[in-house]
């Protein structure tokens, strides 16, 4: 019998730090929108569910002036989570809260300057991408709306990312990652099993717990509830 | 029209520097006007294997910030009136090259050459992908061992996405060089076979060339291997893939070292 008179645990508070991206808006403030637009024109998701902290220390902004900043932003659907810097007093109700004791972090990449690698192809707007050409390694093909199948090989160190299923009409050296949208029914198929890696709806396998003997031939792999199925095709 | 060779591979120590020396000096034996390019800024290599290493003046680095004009820079060969030299710097960093400074000087040097060869740095960061950037051409430079086939892959890939002609949808030609290929350990399963390495990069091929001690040999002169000791094995497949580059078709063979008879016997001298 469990006792019903367990005490409850105490309510514990934990620390998580997030990384938020700090915006530090320049005088004139006009000018610095209208950068800011330029930017969002080049990449529209930019702010898109990213967290951020307007810095108006350098700007040192009246409260009126910081309440028509806060709200220009938000007609950019920027939302603001904290404010670090303004004057006492200046932050009222309706504002976002105070911040302070913030520690940098390093840049974030802004889109169009984004670093070369890893190169990530993206297709949408069908449910099933068609790969012609080999994917080499340090590729990475993304494509959580459906099935990728690939005339090639998919090399070491590529990446095959799909919401549905994989089909790989050449050797599968790479990684395969199939189901990834959460689809337990998808499953990867390849003409010579090679692979670095393989994945279904979260449950991967790596090389080394693979079964040595289907090596080079036709394979295919599912999912039979939690366990992670290969077997050969010829 | 000239044709933009970029010799490249990825992983460093393959032999792209000594390729590169090579195809040009067999190129240029052929008559053909000749510019080699050492793109591997802070870490010039080219101008030794070419013997030319007394004679840097100016560099590329000079002539893409502008200090110099191109004449100025270009190293005419001794041996061959057609083959010529453009060093890279030894004290900049890659950084000092711009995107249109390169094309700029690619441009100049299309003009003057029938055949430009860049010799592209190890790598996949700037100096590179600038090497690359304005090739007709590429030269994937692998040695028989999985991690330089899987670096030439890398190098392949980025040869599709990040060249001129592949952002406006041309094709860029890709050829590849087995190099350092040794048949009888091949055959034992100590390096990668010729056809596991084009089933893993699909490109085709246009030269192997065989693991020599004449390669070393011509490097340590300062002279290409093609000049130095023209019949020799290497010499030999580089000849061919030259033979192929101009369109010619050339069987495929892997040269090996002619020996007499009693050179097989008795191959090396004792100490």
């Amino acid at each position: 019998m469990t006792s019903q008179t367990q005490t409850r645990p105490p309510i514990r508070f934990r620390g998580r730090s997030f990384l938020a991206v700090v915006l530090a808006p320049e005088a004139p403030i006009e000018d610095w929108l209208a950068d800011l637009d330029a930017l969002a024109r080049r990449s529209p998701a930019f702010f898109a569910g990213r967290a951020v902290i307007l810095d108006v220390t350098a700007l040192a902004p009246s409260r009126d002036a910081l309440k028509d900043l806060v709200a220009a932003l938000n007609e950019r659907e920027i939302p603001i989570m904290g404010i670090e810097g303004a004057a006492a007093g200046s932050l009222g109700p309706g504002m976002p809260p105070p911040l302070n004791g913030g520690r940098p972090s390093g840049e974030v990449a802004m889109p169009g300057e984004a670093p070369a690698a890893p190169q990530v192809e993206r297709v949408t707007g069908a449910k099933s991408l068609m790969l012609e050409s080999p994917v080499r390694s340090g590729q990475a093909i993304l494509f959580p709306e459906g099935d990728v199948t690939v005339m090639g090989s998919v090399a070491s160190g590529a990446e095959i990312i799909a919401g549905g299923s994989i089909h790989i009409y050449g050797a599968l050296r790479g990684r395969a990652i199939a189901g990834a949208a959460g689809s337990p029914g998808a499953r990867i198929f390849c003409r010579k099993f090679e692979p670095e890696l393989l994945a279904i709806d979260g449950l991967y396998r790596i090389a080394d717990d693979i079964d040595p003997t289907l090596r080079g031939r036709a394979v295919q792999v599912w999912l039979d509830g939690d366990a992670m199925r290969t077997a050969a095709l010829d | 029209m000239a044709k933009v060779i970029v010799v490249t591979s990825g992983k460093g120590g393959v032999g792209k520097t000594t390729t590169t020396a090579a195809l040009g000096a067999a190129l240029a034996r052929t008559g053909q006007k000749v510019c080699v390019v050492d793109f591997d800024v802070g870490l010039r290599n080219l101008d030794l294997i070419m013997g030319a290493e007394r004679r840097v003046v100016y560099d590329l680095i000079n002539v893409v910030q502008g200090d110099a004009k191109l004449p100025q820079a270009l190293i005419r060969d001794k041996r061959l009136d057609t083959l010529s030299l453009l060093p890279a710097s030894q004290t900049r960093d890659k950084d000092a090259l711009t995107d249109e400074g390169v094309a700029r000087v690619i441009g100049e040097l299309r003009e003057k050459f029938d055949w430009v060869i860049c010799d592209s740095p190890a790598g996949i960061e700037r100096g590179a992908t600038l090497a690359m950037r304005h090739a007709d051409i590429a030269v994937v430079v692998t040695n028989p061992e999985v991690s330089s086939v899987r670096d030439s892959d890398r190098i392949i890939g980025l040869l599709d996405s990040k060249t001129e002609r592949a952002e406006k949808g041309e094709r860029l030609e890709k050829h590849l060089i087995l190099t350092r290929y040794d048949p009888g350990r091949a055959e034992r399963g100590e390096m990668l076979k010729i056809d596991d390495v084009l089933e893993i990069l699909s490109i085709p091929l246009l030269a192997v060339i065989p693991e020599s001690e004449e390669v070393l040999k011509a490097s340590n002169l300062g002279s290409p291997v093609t000049l130095n000791a023209p019949q020799s094995a290497p010499a030999r497949a580089y000849a061919d893939a030259v033979r192929r580059l101009k369109g010619e078709t050339v069987a495929m063979t892997v040269p090996s070292e002619k020996r007499s008879l009693l050179g097989k016997l008795f191959p090396r001298r004792a100490a």
